[in-house]
């Protein structure tokens, strides 16, 4: 019995060898292509619908500290400034963004803190 | 070598109207002392301030916009934190910006420009020259 089972690894190994060297993939990283935000966020798919960066397709140039509306778009009901994951604004839009609510926040156009988080 | 500043402050709300235009023009006078210009003045009128400042709750915004040197808006700032009516100042740096922006701007005309002309002489040069390739 011990010789069947050692012949029939070795058989199994065999063919593996024969191949050509192919040893057991490795667990090839995180799954392919990690997904997005991590494949443990309740079972969503890969990419949700991809976000665009609204200063990029709008082409808005400037973005002031003196356009309120503007900005509160990417100010959640809290006070906070959204990240950009969310908004799917981009990464030059969004340090200048940024800039502009603190700005703003500072002479007062925006609040520090909303409602009480 | 001059640079362009955004001043911005808000004044209490009970404050007269011929008071705030004598803050304004002793600001000017200011502004051009010091060898700068001013660029404008808007005045955006009442806002509800986005939280209390000083005890208040809305306030008068005016916006200037001065050209001048650096020692400029420093004087500027050091008038406004004395006057009393005023509760809230901000100055921003604008002259790069708006470097940028005319840059901007420059490179999409330039493009608009180049866009119309070439389409009716060159798209049937272009629309005959790859046929054949």
């Amino acid at each position: 019995m011990a010789d069947e089972t050692k012949a029939s690894t070795a058989t199994a190994e065999a063919p593996a060898v024969s191949e050509g060297h192919t040893q057991r993939p490795p667990s090839r990283g995180p799954r392919p292509g990690g997904g997005p935000g991590g494949p443990r966020e309740g079972g969503r798919k890969y990419f949700r619908r991809k976000k665009v960066c609204k200063f990029c397709v709008e082409k808005i140039e400037s973005i002031n500290y003196k356009d309120v509306r503007l900005l509160a778009q990417f100010v959640a009901e809290s006070g906070k400034i959204v990240p950009r994951r969310l908004t799917g604004v981009c990464t030059p839009h969004q340090r200048r963004l940024s800039c502009a609510i603190k700005q703003a926040r500072n002479i007062a156009l925006l609040p520090f803190a909303g409602r009480a988080m | 070598m001059n640079r362009t500043y955004e001043l911005m402050f808000i004044v209490r709300p009970d404050m007269a109207e011929e008071d705030l235009d004598k803050l304004i023009s002793t600001l000017e006078t200011a502004v051009s002392t010091s060898g700068g210009t001013v660029k404008s003045v808007e005045r955006m009128g009442k806002r509800r301030l986005a939280y209390t400042v000083r005890r208040f709750h809305d306030g008068v915004y005016v916006l200037l916009t001065v050209e001048g040197l650096g020692g400029l808006i420093h004087e500027l700032e050091r008038r406004l934190r004395v006057t009393e009516p005023v509760i809230k100042f901000l100055s921003v740096r604008i002259d790069e910006e708006q470097k940028r922006l005319a840059k901007i701007k420059a490179i999409r005309d330039a493009r608009k420009k180049v866009a119309p002309a070439p389409p009716a002489p060159a798209a049937e040069g272009a629309e005959a020259a790859p046929p054949t390739a």
